[in-house]
């Protein structure tokens, strides 16, 4: 998870979306996220840090946003990116979620 | 507020850098204690411990004889030093005094010192060599453990399943993790030659080390728990910074140990944590650790409670210790005038 590098550049044609796995929203709901980017597991005692848009899907799914098209809806807020790069970035984090809480 | 007066002595007042004893950490507590005004007396065995001879923390240094000197030298000693300086409590911080020490609590009494350590009982069941027993009862996973008085075993460890790599272990200290049979043989004889015999050897748990350290009140209930993840290690493995951390499992584990063994006193219960979250116990040692200081850190100073239970206070359950609180360790050197060192030498004893 560190660096994060998700790039919101524009990409490809949108399609159906996917659905992104993410670790249990216990363990998401547990970590303790600073608008710096820093990340606190207070089980694990492990520390992360997580890039501008890494940072914004934790936030979104922290939120309690459970599908692909609400996390994106979220993100489209804040990045200037096409669905299909969102979506691309947001599997690739939750990728890197996936196994950084394995 | 108003703190009560009380003089403790605190031994393992030594603190190599690579292995320190928990002491040092023990006596800065109690010197930062928010209830208590402590006067702290250092014990320790080795002229060139540090702790000797840092007055912020140690009012007064003295040496302790080696254990084997015996047992009647070591109490003579105590009771000289009781009789000089007059301490209320004493707080004992190395494994290998609490046999002893846990034999003389009805004659410490007599002196008038008080205690709060774990029966010789308590202490057996923690033994390295019986760990097993006593996960099984607090129904914790326990890598097995088997003593060993020669070598041979490493020869053919495979064929009683204890694969590569597995960990040599000392009674009291020190572990090893040995990769081959060439490096079990060199740690195990390492070991005997340093600490005797047996040497243990355990099954290797692999994941990621998680510690906790509280009192047990005698009847079960385990006072002030504060749990650590080592973020940074020394070649002996041990902590050089940490974190706090809450790991309701690791919690949950260490409140059986204490109400299945009714512990008296300090513990600290080591555990490995595998990638699926499943908790080995890896050891209990019958003491504050050396990273006690972290309890101040987190807002419960676990020696000041301790100290007051001990004196037979009531001490009410302090708020859990919240995560994310760091330590980092970092080596300093004492500057020593020669007549200090001279005194320690000479006549055993400092700022008496």
């Amino acid at each position: 998870m560190n660096p994060l590098d998700s790039s919101l550049v524009p990409n490809g044609t949108p399609g159906m979306p996917r659905e992104a796995q993410f670790p249990s929203p216990e363990i998401i709901g547990r970590l303790a996220v600073s608008n710096s980017g820093f990340v606190f597991d207070p089980v694990s005692g492990a520390s992360y840090s997580v890039s501008v848009s890494g940072l914004a899907v934790l936030r979104a799914i922290q939120s309690g946003a459970t599908d692909m098209n609400a996390i994106v809806q979220s993100l489209s807020a804040e990045f200037e990116a096409t669905p299909a790069a969102l979506e691309r970035d947001v599997m690739e984090f939750a990728g890197r979620l996936r196994e950084a809480f394995r | 507020m108003k703190r009560r007066a009380v003089a403790v002595a605190v031994t393992g007042m030594n603190a190599r850098p690579d292995n320190p004893g928990p002491g040092l950490a023990v006596a800065r507590c109690l010197k930062e204690s928010r209830h208590l005004d402590a006067r702290v007396l250092g014990l320790s065995y080795d002229a060139l411990d540090p702790g000797l001879y840092l007055p912020q923390w140690s009012d007064e240094s003295h040496l302790l004889p080696y254990p084997s000197a015996g047992e009647e030298t070591f109490m003579a000693r105590l009771a000289g030093l009781h009789e000089a300086s007059g301490f209320d409590v004493l707080l004992p911080c190395l494994d290998a005094e609490l046999p002893t020490l846990s034999r003389l609590v009805p004659w410490l009494d007599k002196l008038g010192v008080a205690t709060l350590l774990p029966t010789a009982e308590q202490i057996r069941l923690r033994a390295k060599d019986r760990l097993n027993e006593l996960a099984a009862e607090a129904k914790i996973d326990c890598p097995e453990t088997k003593s060993l008085f020669r070598e041979d075993f490493l020869a053919n460890a495979a064929a009683e399943g204890f694969d590569y790599p597995l960990v040599v272990k000392g009674l009291f200290y020190d572990a090893k993790i040995a990769h081959t049979q060439d490096e079990a043989t060199v740690a195990f004889r390492r070991i005997a030659g340093e600490w005797g015999l047996p040497v243990l050897v355990q099954k290797f748990a692999a994941g990621e080390e998680i510690n906790l350290t509280g009192i047990g009140d005698g009847e079960g209930r385990l006072l002030g728990p504060v749990m650590m993840k080592k973020r940074a290690l020394t070649d002996k493995g041990k902590a050089w910074a940490g974190i706090s951390i809450h790991d309701e499992a690791l919690l949950a584990a260490a409140r059986r140990l204490v109400a299945a063994t009714r512990w008296r006193g300090p513990l600290e219960v080591e555990v490995m944590r595998s990638a699926d979250g499943r908790l080995s116990l890896i050891e209990i040692n019958p003491r504050f650790p050396a990273w006690v200081y972290l309890s101040v850190g987190v807002g419960q100073n676990l020696p000041e409670m301790l100290v007051r239970l001990a004196l037979g206070e009531k001490v009410a359950e302090p708020s859990p210790a919240p995560a994310g609180i760091l330590f980092i360790r970092y080596a300093q050197e004492v500057i020593v005038p020669l007549s200090d060192f001279e005194a320690i030498v000479t006549t055993g004893g400092l700022h008496v």
